[in-house]
């Protein structure tokens, strides 16, 4: 591994978990699309402060940009307001406005200098060590190491020093209201916390996978956790995952690293919706089997119980006879029967099922429990 | 900007043509279609889409390495398609919400997109050029063979909508009531879904996948101020994004280094902000003349009642109040002073001295008659 490899990776892991941070909350405040409004406004705010200012390096940059990001959350809001389109439609008709305007500034004014097209969408990470940071002639570096550094910096104190607001706010904003919390700040904070991030990580990752930076480790986490503090552990950890690994599969498949990171993070997230331990789709389909085979035991015992010591009762209690009365396919009906038969609860003689002494006081007990309400 | 010289170019130079013909196209499917997006609160599943759909013509054209416009809308569409099955199922069966699902689908699909062109980009063959117009549009590239195939496709697409028109209608404002009904919805869903995606795929050759999203949201939001009735706000949107696409892609066309996709996008939000003002009924501006004017009109007639009321006590509807009186009465709302000599114009109320006023005989039955009428208002509730 070379020393530029071990950088790019550094900055990519400081930007996975600068923006999964505020990502967590964004995920969990329903905002998810505002990151997406956010990142691409930010663009505008950039060319503006860059026409003012004249330097493409200047801190003044992030300012301008952070400002047009809370300016379009404010947008969105105003739009809202009026109540002449619905949430979703106000976002869908701010951002690619003024993403619009900026795009159109760089190309027709911009067009010599740095900012081209092509970066604001894919970022250019491979790049990212070149521009590195010199105090007295010492090499300290790459400089979006400390950029990014101090944002994650800031994020991570926000957190810390907001906790328990942000924890209120999300879950209760009416509760937090009634605190005197303040949601709006902590809204407003919170939006600007995003736009800061987004305009640092803008240079590496570009503006649409800061999103996916934002979002799908957030949402992978909350599959696997109920707790705040461990799914921003996790998040934080997911998005170095995708940071890494990938850069490698980019190196392996000599593609773009921004856009491989954002793969390997939307497959991280596939893994996990596919396989979580309580929420998966797996867990879940072997949760509905297991509910069933188990509803289907109490039904067949109370089937048998009803019909013990009546003239019918050899015939109800043929197995091919069960299948028919409760519509059950044969296969399904065997494992319910070798289910029963497990626990105890009815035994098998010649063909026909008999209640043992549990089973009799398992349906007994099922239905007081399933039919009496 | 040579204005006549544009418009006869508009008939007679080909690339203009096409070019107008091509947006033209694109504005009417994406305005007629965004309306049942925008109706069903799936405005940004459109965003979603057209990111999704990078992938999907990147691989189209990786697989079979042509660049034949449907090749690459098949590929689109059937990329859209994964992306919107995948935001379904995150949703119906996890706790992850719609927004979250949304925002995740759209950037990892587009991630998935780049990494694609990336390594398109790297291969020895030179025929990868013109993928990456994709991202912002370009519709100076537009050829009549593209155009010819959105044709087909628009057509088709707006066929299918008249065809289905009951069905949709029901599906976009009651599906419950639908299916109890006995229709087919998740059928039709899946229906009105795909020709979403293709109007969304028709698109991506001018306008690109980064903007293609509002031509789905904003002819649709604007087309919405103007009407209630479903039909005419279609029609209305098929316009506003007409008249968006082709002043954006000639506007493009004729200035040098004016991408077509930001271009549509900036006039298609003009349309939006002026219907957003102006509309009659729901417009901002409207509105706020509309409530100006009933706020004046509520002055007067408190002062006529306050005058009245004044008279009654007095037992004479000529004897003069002052000023200051029914300044008190009008509880420091102000501009008495004015509303009198309105009223006074009107002949409803005198000056019998100067700063002193009395009801008029016409003024005394204007009063009684919109005191009765807001008494029989109120018997009515």
């Amino acid at each position: 591994m070379s020393g530029e490899q071990i950088e790019i990776q550094v900055i990519a892991s400081i930007v996975a978990v600068a923006c999964a941070l505020p990502g967590v909350f964004l995920v969990l405040r329903r905002m998810a699309m505002m990151s997406d409004a956010i990142s691409h406004a930010i663009l505008l705010g950039i060319v503006l402060a860059f026409f003012l200012v004249g330097d493409i390096s200047s801190p003044l940059l992030i300012i301008g940009a952070a400002l047009s990001g809370v300016l379009t959350v404010s947008l969105v809001e105003l739009v809202n307001k009026t109540g002449l389109v619905r949430e979703d439609a106000s976002i869908g008709l701010v951002f690619p406005l003024l993403f619009s305007i900026g795009v159109i500034l760089i190309s027709r004014y911009a067009y010599n200098i740095h900012i081209d097209i092509d970066a604001v969408l894919l970022g250019e990470l491979a790049f990212a060590p070149f521009d590195r940071l010199f105090i007295y002639g010492r090499d300290l570096g790459p400089a979006s190491i400390y950029v990014m550094g101090v944002i994650l910096l800031l994020n991570l104190a926000f957190i810390l020093v907001f906790y328990k607001e942000l924890k209120v706010a999300t879950f209760d904003t009416g509760l937090a209201a009634a605190l005197g919390f303040t949601p709006g700040l902590i809204h407003y904070g919170l939006m600007g916390l995003v736009s800061v991030t987004a305009v640092g990580a803008f240079n590496a990752v570009g503006s649409i996978l800061v999103v996916a930076l934002m979002i799908a480790p957030p949402a992978a986490a909350y599959l696997l956790t109920d707790r705040l503090p461990r799914m921003i552990i996790l998040s934080a950890l997911i998005g170095v995952l995708s940071a890494v690994s990938g850069f490698w599969s980019a190196i392996l498949l000599d593609a773009n690293i921004a856009g491989s990171m954002a793969s390997i993070s939307g497959l991280i997230f596939l893994v996990v919706f596919l396989l979580a331990p309580e929420r998966g789709l797996a867990a879940i389909a072997r949760r509905r089997r297991r509910q069933k085979r188990e509803f289907a035991g109490r039904v067949l015992v109370i089937h048998l119980l009803n019909h013990e010591g009546t003239p019918e009762e050899s015939r109800e209690s043929e197995v091919g006879h069960i299948e028919e009365t409760l519509r059950w396919k044969e296969g399904f009906a065997k494992s319910v029967v070798g289910y029963s038969v497990k626990r105890g609860m009815v035994l098998t003689e010649n063909g026909r099922l008999r209640l043992t002494e549990k089973g009799r006081e398992f349906a007994g007990r099922s239905v007081v429990e399933e039919f009496i309400p | 900007m040579d204005v006549p010289g544009l418009f006869s170019d508009l008939f007679f130079d080909y690339t203009l043509r096409t070019i107008a013909l091509g947006s033209a196209i694109l504005g009417i499917v994406s305005g007629a279609l965004g309306s049942y997006a925008v109706l069903r609160k799936q405005s940004l599943l459109g965003d979603a889409m057209s990111h999704a759909a990078l992938p999907g013509i990147a691989l189209a054209f990786l697989l079979t390495g042509s660049k034949m416009p449907l090749v690459l809308i098949v590929g689109a569409a059937a990329a859209g398609w994964v992306a919107t099955l995948f935001i379904m199922s995150i949703v119906n069966t996890t706790r992850v919400k719609y927004d979250t699902a949304l925002g995740m689908v759209l950037s990892v699909f587009f991630g998935l997109g780049l990494v694609l062109l990336t390594i398109i980009q790297k291969r020895p063959d030179a025929t990868q050029a013109g993928l990456d117009k994709f991202l912002f549009g370009q519709a100076a590239a537009l050829l009549e063979r593209d155009v010819v195939t959105m044709g087909i496709l628009g057509v088709s697409a707006i066929l299918i909508t008249m065809l289905l028109w009951k069905e949709f209608k029901l599906l976009s404002f009651d599906p419950d009531f639908a299916s109890t009904l006995g229709f087919p919805v998740r059928i039709l869903d899946i229906i009105l879904t795909t020709l979403i995606v293709i109007a969304i795929v028709l698109g991506l050759q001018t306008v690109g996948v980064v903007l293609m999203s509002a031509m789905i949201v904003a002819p649709a939001a604007s087309a919405r101020q103007w009407t209630d009735n479903l039909g005419i706000m279609i029609i209305l949107s098929a316009f506003f994004g007409a008249l968006a696409g082709i002043s954006g892609a000639l506007l493009s066309a004729s200035v040098p280094r004016l991408p077509t996709g930001p271009t549509i996008v900036v006039s298609v939000s003009v349309i939006v902000i002026v219907s957003m003002l102006l509309a009659p009924r729901r417009g901002i501006l409207w509105r706020w003349w509309r409530e100006r004017r009933q706020r004046g009109r509520l002055r007067l007639e408190g002062i006529l009642e306050d005058l009245y009321s004044l008279a009654l006590e007095h037992n004479d509807p000529g004897h003069a109040h002052s000023l200051s009186v029914l300044r008190l009465m009008s509880a420091g709302k102000g501009g008495v002073e004015k509303s009198l000599e309105i009223l006074s114009e009107r002949g409803l109320v005198r000056a019998v001295r100067p700063g002193e006023w009395a009801l008029t005989t016409a003024g005394l039955e204007e009063a009684e008659k919109t005191m009765s009428e807001r008494s029989g208002m109120s018997d009515e509730r």
